[in-house]
């Protein structure tokens, strides 16, 4: 996983709320057995329209996503934060995430940021105003700053540093196989298994 | 002070927890399915790293597989559950693949198969593994990384959720399922409302659902934002377990219910969060929008996106019709659908298809409806022809299918066609979610069956 510390991009301005994972990334590209390339499925349905903003050339190059309240709920398809990532977009902002999207954008190093809707919409109107505004996401500091928006954002201290070193999880977690296997010996022998 | 019962699961499954870090907590059961799993395996692969425990993981295909006999024709669906196929080989994972008894929806199979039990954390690299957490385990679905994660190390580290009470105050209706009840809490609550909780269905209401209409209610939790909901368990939740393959059997039973018993939330347990829901307010519910909390009683009319306050809410009201091709006031029941699906891991068990089989007894699917109906196993289809339910579809003129998620998810060969309209029990009413342009009404099994008889969204009371 790449590291996120600072990041200065320009954004899409994505005026929608309840933005779902199959929006982002329809079920057909999910046959794929691959973990790169889904590109091409983002957004799709949405891309067919060529007034989507996506489609809107002013916003080519762009790294930061700004979105509505709600975005990456339903299905967990880490796909997902996978076509973003492939597309070139490294933040996602809105004031509200699904929990399994935002936990998946953690574990591949896209950085989900949740501010207050009024930040959000500060935002929008911007890029909306300005495509070429710079967009600074701050994980160090925990800001995000354009313009005359100066806005804090939240989030733990453990997934901070992990995303700031770029480290995996897996790794961190078998530094503690010996308590993995304590517990499983303690685990009730009753409890069922598959095999 | 008190523990809910969500806290002392979690509690039980903490396997190391510090100061600063999310605390790591072992997992039970992880089922595994051919959609989000290769690139799992790929990574274990990469870094030389086996699955701990082969023996606490399952596998099925569900996803990809037609409906209909014979093998996959797609060759991109065919490489996916191949890839499995010789990942689990590879691994030594138990995986039920098409054609075997015990095949089916991932999550249809884990509790019949009684390998789903109170106290449990269980998860599945897929968002309705809040299914299982009817029996009252710990059940949530994870991403391709998490899903590594469990594989190679049989834990997760995890921030400790909030929580929530839904409260069920009174009986449910006469005629309202727990599918009404559930897209009526989505409806009240929002698809953001559950967010960062889990939810335990509480109340009178919800002792008196069936296991099948709990894992129906903590299936759709997931569409309320939560990533897990939970019913404490029950003489209804052990009677269900009682004698499946993997209960605990002969000397072991009494003392796994005497623990479970404790599986309950304190009296003096505080939430974070309390929503209350009166009973006597729901009815048989219908969605009109393109998420799951854009819903409404079948009996009114499609609102106005003037109505709400918020913007965000009134600007997706505003797209969701367009979408829909619905008009302001237009009555529910005045809607026609071209196709009706009876299926998926919400609505594909044995109960939903007796509710819909009443209801077509007798009657016949309106010239012009296609209606698939989609056991959710090969186990609950085989019980349904036992029972004589398939005999009642066929006669009526529904198209009795293998099972599977079928139209659930257009990842196989049963979707909507662009305009197409359904009446769906399954659980998302997403822009294309049963094929591109396709538009879903998510109801009951009911109300399903109801719907095919006449053409239009119908409640089983209204024909």
């Amino acid at each position: 996983m790449d590291a996120f510390t600072v990041h200065i991009g320009r954004a899409v301005p994505l005026r929608r709320s309840n933005v779902d994972t199959d929006q982002i990334i329809p079920a057909e590209y999910l046959k794929r057995v691959s973990r790169t390339g889904f590109a091409d499925g983002l957004f799709a349905s949405w891309r067919a329209d060529a007034d989507f903003v996506l489609n809107d050339g002013r916003y080519d190059g762009a790294t930061v996503l700004l979105a509505g309240p709600d975005f990456g709920t339903g299905s967990s398809r880490e796909h997902a934060v996978w076509a973003l990532q492939d597309y070139g977009f490294r933040a996602v902002i809105s004031p509200r995430f699904g929990d399994i999207f935002r936990g998946n954008a953690t574990k591949a190093g896209l950085l989900p940021v949740a501010l207050p809707a009024a930040d959000v919409e500060a935002l929008l109107d911007l890029v909306e105003a300005d495509p070429s505004a710079a967009i600074t996401v701050d994980l160090r500091s925990r800001e995000v700053r354009a313009g005359d928006v100066v806005a804090a954002f939240d989030i733990d201290d453990y997934t901070r540093w992990r995303l700031l070193e770029g480290l995996d999880d897996i790794g961190l977690t078998l530094r503690h196989v010996d308590d993995i296997a304590a517990f499983e010996a303690r685990r009730a022998d009753w409890l069922p298994t598959a095999g | 002070m008190g523990r809910t019962l969500a806290e002392k699961v979690w509690d039980a499954h903490v396997v190391r927890a510090a100061a600063g870090e999310p605390d790591l907590l072992y997992i039970d059961l992880h089922l595994v399915h051919e959609v989000t799993s290769p690139q799992a395996f790929d990574g274990l692969r990469a870094a030389g790293r086996p699955v701990r425990r082969p023996d606490l993981t399952i596998a099925t295909e569900d996803h990809n597989v037609p409906t209909t006999p014979g093998p996959i024709e797609d060759p991109v669906s065919r490489a996916q559950v191949e890839a499995l196929r010789k990942n689990c080989a590879e691994f030594g994972i138990r995986l039920h693949p098409m054609g075997d008894a015990s095949q089916g929806i991932v999550h249809v199979i884990g509790p019949q198969l009684g390998l789903t039990q109170p106290g449990m954390t269980v998860v599945c690299g897929d968002s309705h593994t809040s299914t299982h957490g009817a029996f009252g385990a710990l059940a949530f679905g994870i991403g391709t990384s998490e899903v590594e994660h469990v594989l190679a190390t049989q834990t997760l580290p995890l921030q400790r959720p909030r929580t929530m009470a839904v409260e069920v105050d009174g009986p449910l209706p006469d005629g309202v399922t727990a599918k009404d009840l559930v897209l009526g809490i989505i409806t009240a609550i929002g698809t953001g409302g559950g967010q960062g909780h889990v939810i335990e269905y509480r109340g009178d209401a919800i002792r008196a659902l069936s296991m099948e209409g709990r894992m129906t209610l903590c299936n759709m939790s997931i569409e309320a934002g939560a990533r897990a909901g939970m019913v404490a368990p029950d003489d209804t939740t052990f009677d269900y377990l009682r004698g499946r393959p993997h209960a605990p059997a002969g000397a072991e039973w009494d003392p796994a219910v005497r623990e479970w018993r404790e599986l309950r939330t304190d009296d003096d347990a505080t939430f974070d969060r309390v929503v209350r829901i009166d009973a006597s307010s729901l009815a048989p519910w219908v969605t009109w929008g393109t998420n799951p909390g854009q819903g409404a009683p079948l009996s009114g009319a499609v609102p106005d996106p003037a109505s709400y306050v918020d913007p965000d809410a009134r600007a997706a009201a505003e797209r969701a019709l367009d979408y829909m091709d619905l008009r302001v006031g237009q009555l529910l029941r005045d809607v026609e659908v071209q196709t009706v699906f009876v299926g998926s891991c919400t609505n594909g068990r044995i109960e939903d298809l007796r509710a819909a089989a009443e209801v077509l007894r007798g009657r016949q699917v309106a010239a012009g409806v296609r209606m698939l109906v989609v056991p959710g196993s090969v186990a609950v289809g085989q019980q349904a022809e036992a029972e004589g339910l398939a005999e009642v579809f066929v006669a009526a003129g529904a198209q009795w299918r293998g099972a599977g998620c079928s139209m659930c998810l257009a990842m196989n060969p049963d979707k909507l066609a662009p305009g197409e309209r359904s009446a769906s029990t399954s659980n998302r009413n997403f822009e294309g979610r049963q094929g591109p342009g396709g538009r879903t009404h998510l109801v009951s099994p009911a109300v399903a069956a109801a719907t095919a008889v006449t053409g239009r969204l119908t409640a089983p009371g209204d024909i």
